[in-house]
């Protein structure tokens, strides 16, 4: 090897200089105009975001501190009478809330690890389209869906257990989309490293791959039940309103509170029901916000 | 304990497109055969045959045998798994589990394969550590994660997870492409030791390492881009290095292509 004799350098003294200072008007007014145009769609966007959330603390906020709403259900309070609380339908909707994501949750992410780890050829494409569309699917489509099949079909009657299984369907996609990427994250070096270690395969899937991914996969599910607990439509058609506490599933009716909401919405606004509404409404965005915390939450443990 | 690899006829496929054709070598036990050659030639790709990763490639397949001992790898009826705790890899990049700590990574590959004897897992990750000479690095912190450790000390990991198998034979991909050159050479003198007990074959594309830790030296090339990459010569490495029997392989070494 011979050394590379180094170069001097010459600096040229004598070259002419190039004219740094010279920012154009129209170029500089285009850039004004397009900063205030963002500026103004953000704003746009956060005006009725801002609006909400101001009339719903102001008219619903008093009760949300008052303990009992969060102990007493709305047994025996009548649209004109004061008092009461929501706890019938924040249990109602934690529970639905819950049993949808024990449903949603292990079909969403063995679907997403079957897609990402051994879907090949046609059936995997096909799968993957399906889940596309099912995500495209509008929330009271599965509600008539799930109506269509046990009520008017088997002749069952209405219960909360059938509301759960219309929510599973409009959550396994979101499911499904949030695992699977996830899990295109985890690098395959991970995946080759156990192989090459003597483990097979589903071993290296399950003890690897997915506690690799399971922040990404936990703030996933979390965002995704945040989203079917705000659901309505499937809840107007298949789980009726009660004031009472229920806990059955299988039977009976089971207040939440997007039929909270919606069960007194036609009363004057001067009577006590009214001002419970707001109230559900702040509950409702109140749980919703907190899941979503808790997603974001998750997400910062992330390994990949 | 070692074994001694032969390839006879080896031609190696992704899908239809022939990467690799005809390769005819043995790799003798107890000794280093390092794996040379300009990128693309197959090299790694060889070297990923001789556990059975090349198939976890889509499309990837092998014709030809690989022997371990006489055992055909290919043969009807072996399980890739199998191969897999009998050939272990190191890859070029470190690639500790993140979600585990250094013993669990250490232990990772008996782990999930279903011992639980907690004793001797311990057992294990203390000579597995010491064999990669990780052991006073990091006895204080074996509950601490893999991934904090430096790129070199995560590559001993790597090492010390892929002996903790007991495997015969030690794969290893440029594994000191990712480092610098003081942990590199704290990998080189582990490869010095590691060959009394191991087959070693690794892959390099750094010419010195190769004439400092292997025995044995293979020189891959690839007559043009698109044709698959052939085994040009397969000698000690003295004579790889000092007077080899090849044009192709000379030019190479000495920096002349062409």
């Amino acid at each position: 090897m011979t050394a590379v004799p180094v170069q001097d350098s010459v600096t040229p003294h004598d070259a002419p200089q190039i004219d740094l200072s010279g920012r154009s008007g129209g170029r500089s007014l285009k850039n004004n105009i397009a900063t205030v145009v963002m500026y103004l769609a953000f704003a746009i966007a956060v005006i009725p975001l801002v609006w909400i959330l101001v009339s719903v603390i102001a008219k619903g906020g008093d009760l949300l501190l008052d303990s009992a709403w969060w102990t007493h259900s709305q047994s025996g309070i009548t649209v004109r009478k004061e008092g009461g609380g929501a706890i019938h339908a924040i249990q109602g909707t934690l529970l639905q809330g819950l049993v949808t994501a024990l449903i949603s949750v292990p079909i969403g992410v063995l679907t997403a690890v079957y897609l990402v780890e051994y879907g090949r050829g046609k059936f995997a494409k096909a799968v993957s389209f399906m889940v596309d569309i099912l995500t495209g699917v509008p929330s009271i489509v599965a509600g008539l869906f799930i109506y269509a099949v046990f009520m008017t079909t088997f002749g069952m009657t209405r219960a909360a257990i059938f509301v759960c299984l219309a929510l599973t369907l409009l959550m396994i996609p979101t499911i499904v989309r949030s695992t699977e990427e996830m899990l295109k994250l985890v690098p395959n070096e991970l995946r080759e490293a156990s192989y090459a270690l003597g483990v097979p395969k589903w071993k290296t899937i399950f003890s690897v791959v997915l506690p690799t991914a399971f922040s990404g996969i936990v703030t996933g599910i979390l965002l995704g039940l945040a989203r079917v607990m705000g659901e309505t439509a499937p809840l107007l058609i298949l789980g009726p309103y009660t004031k009472a506490i229920a806990s059955n599933l299988f039977s009976g009716n089971m207040a939440t509170l997007p039929t909270m909401i919606n069960q007194d919405r036609g009363e004057a606004i001067t009577l006590p029901a009214h001002e419970r509404i707001w109230a559900a409404a702040l509950t409702l965005i109140l749980l919703i916000l907190l899941l979503n915390l808790l997603g974001r939450f998750a997400s910062r443990f992330s390994k990949v | 304990m070692a074994k001694r690899i032969d390839l006879s006829d080896l031609d190696i496929f992704y899908g239809n497109f022939k990467a690799v054709e005809g390769v005819n070598m043995t790799v003798e036990p107890r000794a280093v055969t390092a794996f040379i050659g300009p990128s693309g030639c197959g090299k790694s790709t060889v070297l990923r045959t001789l556990n059975r990763m090349h198939e976890v490639i889509p499309g990837g397949r092998v014709e030809g045998k690989v022997l371990l001992d006489g055992q055909d790898l290919y043969g009807a009826g072996v399980d890739p798994v199998g191969v897999r705790r009998t050939v272990g890899m190191v890859f070029q990049r470190p690639n500790p589990f993140p979600t585990m700590t250094i013993r669990d990574n250490v232990a990772a590959g008996l782990k999930l394969n279903g011992l639980k004897d907690k004793k001797k897992l311990d057992e294990v990750v203390e000579k597995s550590l010491k064999g990669a000479n990780l052991w006073n690095e990091v006895k204080d912190r074996l509950d601490k994660p893999g991934a904090g450790l430096s790129g070199g000390q995560q590559q001993r990991l790597c090492i010390a997870r892929a002996i903790a198998v007991s495997p015969q034979v030690l794969l290893m991909d440029e594994p000191c492409s990712a480092l610098d050159p003081i942990s590199t050479l704290a990998i080189e003198d582990l490869i010095n030791e590691l060959k009394e007990k191991y087959t070693i074959v690794i892959v390099t594309h750094n010419m010195q390492q190769a004439a400092r830790v292997s025995d044995q030296t293979a020189f891959f090339n690839l007559k043009a881009t698109g044709q698959p990459g052939h085994l040009i010569e397969v000698d000690t490495t003295h004579k790889i290095f000092n007077n080899p029997s090849e044009k192709a392989t000379e030019d190479y070494i000495s920096g002349r292509f062409g």
